[in-house]
């Protein structure tokens, strides 16, 4: 029998994050048999609407009330899981930008191994699960071995799992509150600054021509908005272009920027990212320029092209505006 | 304040196609162009900045052997005053919590006021950073994308979080930040600056020099191990527009007008 097995929630204005279910599809994968545990922290009528949500899903969900939990700091919900966890757990986690604050320093705490933006599980041999990664921005996969003995911290890469569908496992809520003292940090939440709206809002845009590092340079910005302005779409980026400053942050699209919805994606020197495709949603027509035929892009695209965008991309514009006339 | 910057040498994506060895168990490591970790490098950045404000040095810091000196001189190029190699036969094969190990060892005998990491690593997990600071209990916070100095010895700390929003955080010191990539814009290095530092001594620090233990760090350790590298069977992928360019464009535009991209 494989340890126990526990996925913490991450949830917003009452509703669970989509990697609720996907963490017990994870789950499944590590031990067939697994009845994983849900924990859910916070304070106030949210958390009872989070822990009511998760009964379909989760034969037991544990939740955990605390004025200090309000807002998840992971400094505090790392002190909170200590209280409450059994020795040599599994700890399942989103990979996202919460479970990249909570998950290494809880292992640390748990004397526990750690594995980071798991994509694939393969399951347990004796002591060591096996689970399958990525490296260089997705350009090779690797399989890592992770002694689970002393239990384990393994943060999911949010979507690589499939979210399975309510099972009406009527789960019991079980009251964790008391096993928890006064919280405090070295670290205190604030408050969010929320991101200030661009000229253009590409969420909403229909036809994205869309810019990565391959544009390379600053200048070479203008040559893709030519081409939007030829085609009557909008121009957005993957992060190294706002890295790089060639653009505003508005115009990012990816986890930790926009979520877009188009029609037609032109992606344009972009390798393709777990974190930007991410940010893409309703399966646009995909369309990929890129000089390595490598760039994982190639993979969830429609149509590739392989060529150098720089020399492209202008060929492209001026036979779109023939056409047009 | 004194700052320790914990770098890494990777492979260059930018320069380098990442391709399996014939062997498969590794990536083809022969002709490949290494450098600073991208992270790293705006960690590098910040540090110089924060350090240019309140006084104090910048250390970097690295594990492995003599080939990731080269790393440490680029950084200390950029301005890092110290630089410490940290390397012994007995740490090969560490996995995070090895590193983190190492570094808690380097800082028990070096204090400093700030430590910074990368997020993450090309070839790596986004742990280190974590590790280090739970097991030294030092407050951390991932993804900063902007600090800022405060009276009685605290930063506030911005977070990259989803949408384009930022979450505030106050933060005792001495603590643990990891740098996302935008966070500044890293100084240029040129080649008179790199000669400058090509003799400097690198002090390197082993398990003796350090006081660790060597079954608690290295391979034997290691609870996480990459067994191999692969390349996953391909999904169905793009159809890849094949023939003359002036070909590839005509048959782009009847696709992208058949699916409404073209007003």
């Amino acid at each position: 029998m494989t340890a126990r097995i526990f996925a913490y929630i991450v949830h917003k204005d009452g509703v669970a994050d989509d990697t609720a279910t996907e963490m017990l599809t994870a789950a499944k994968m590590i031990d067939a048999s697994a009845q994983p545990t849900a924990i859910v922290t916070c304070s106030g009528p949210e958390l009872d609407t989070v822990c009511e949500s998760l009964r379909n899903s989760y034969g037991e969900i544990w939740k955990v009330s605390n004025a200090a939990l309000a807002y998840p700091n992971a400094e505090l919900v790392r002190k909170a899981l200590i209280a409450i966890l059994p020795p040599a757990c599994i700890v399942l986690l989103p990979h996202s930008h919460f479970g990249i604050d909570l998950g290494p320093g809880l292992s640390v705490k748990m004397k526990s191994a750690s594995v980071s933006d798991v994509v694939g599980i393969q399951g347990v041999v004796g002591n060591c699960l096996k689970v399958v990664r990525q490296e260089f921005g997705g350009q090779v996969s690797s399989h890592v071995r992770c002694d689970i003995s002393s239990g384990a911290v393994i943060n999911l890469r949010p979507g690589a799992f499939k979210a399975v569908d309510g099972a009406s496992a009527q789960g019991t809520i079980v009251d964790k509150s008391g096993e928890v003292g006064a919280l405090s940090a070295g670290r205190r939440y604030i408050g969010t600054t929320v991101a200030e709206a661009g000229d253009v809002d590409i969420s909403k845009e229909a036809v994205l021509v869309s810019i990565g590092r391959g544009i390379q340079e600053s200048e070479n910005v203008a040559i893709a908005q030519e081409l939007a302005d030829a085609m009557g779409a909008s121009l957005s980026c993957s992060r190294p272009v706002v890295d790089a400053k060639w653009l505003p942050k508005s115009r990012q699209v990816g986890s930790s920027g926009q979520t877009v919805k188009p029609k037609v994606y032109i992606a344009c020197g972009i390798s393709g990212s777990f974190q930007h495709l991410a940010g893409i949603k309703g399966s646009p027509f995909m369309v990929a320029i890129n000089k390595n035929v490598k760039a994982p892009i190639f993979q969830v695209a429609d149509v590739g092209i392989v060529d150098d965008v720089l020399e492209f991309l202008p060929e492209l514009t001026t036979k779109i505006r023939e056409t047009g006339k | 304040m004194d700052i320790l910057v914990c770098v890494k040498r990777v492979p260059d994506t930018s320069e380098n196609e990442i391709e399996l060895n014939r062997a498969g168990n590794d990536i083809e490591r022969d002709d490949l162009v290494y450098s600073v970790n991208e992270w790293d490098n705006y960690a590098v950045e910040e540090a110089l900045q924060l350090a240019d404000k309140t006084g104090g040095n910048v250390t970097v810091v690295t594990v492995g052997d003599e080939e990731d000196e080269e790393v440490l001189r680029r950084e200390m190029a950029m301005g890092a005053k110290n630089s410490a190699l940290i390397s012994d036969e007995a740490f090969a094969g560490s996995d995070s919590a090895g590193i983190a190990t190492l570094l808690k060892a380097y800082v028990q005998t070096h204090p400093q006021d700030l430590i910074l990491t990368g997020v993450q690593a090309e070839d790596g997990a986004a742990q280190v950073g974590g590790m280090l600071a739970a097991m030294l209990d030092y407050p951390f916070a991932s993804l900063v994308n902007a600090i800022e100095v405060m009276d009685g010895g605290k930063l506030k700390v911005s977070r990259e979080i989803e949408g384009g929003n930022k979450e505030m955080n106050e933060m005792d010191l001495p603590c643990v930040l990891s740098i996302q990539t935008g966070i500044n814009e890293p100084r240029y290095v040129g080649m008179r600056g790199i000669r400058q530092v090509a003799s400097v001594e690198i002090p390197t620090f082993g398990a003796a020099e350090l006081g660790v233990d060597k079954a608690s760090v290295g391979k034997p350790a290691a609870k996480v191990e990459r067994t191999d590298y692969f390349v996953p069977a391909l999904g169905k992928g793009a159809e890849i527009l094949g023939g003359s360019r002036e070909e590839v464009i005509a048959k782009l535009i009847d696709l992208v007008k058949a699916k409404g991209g073209l007003k």
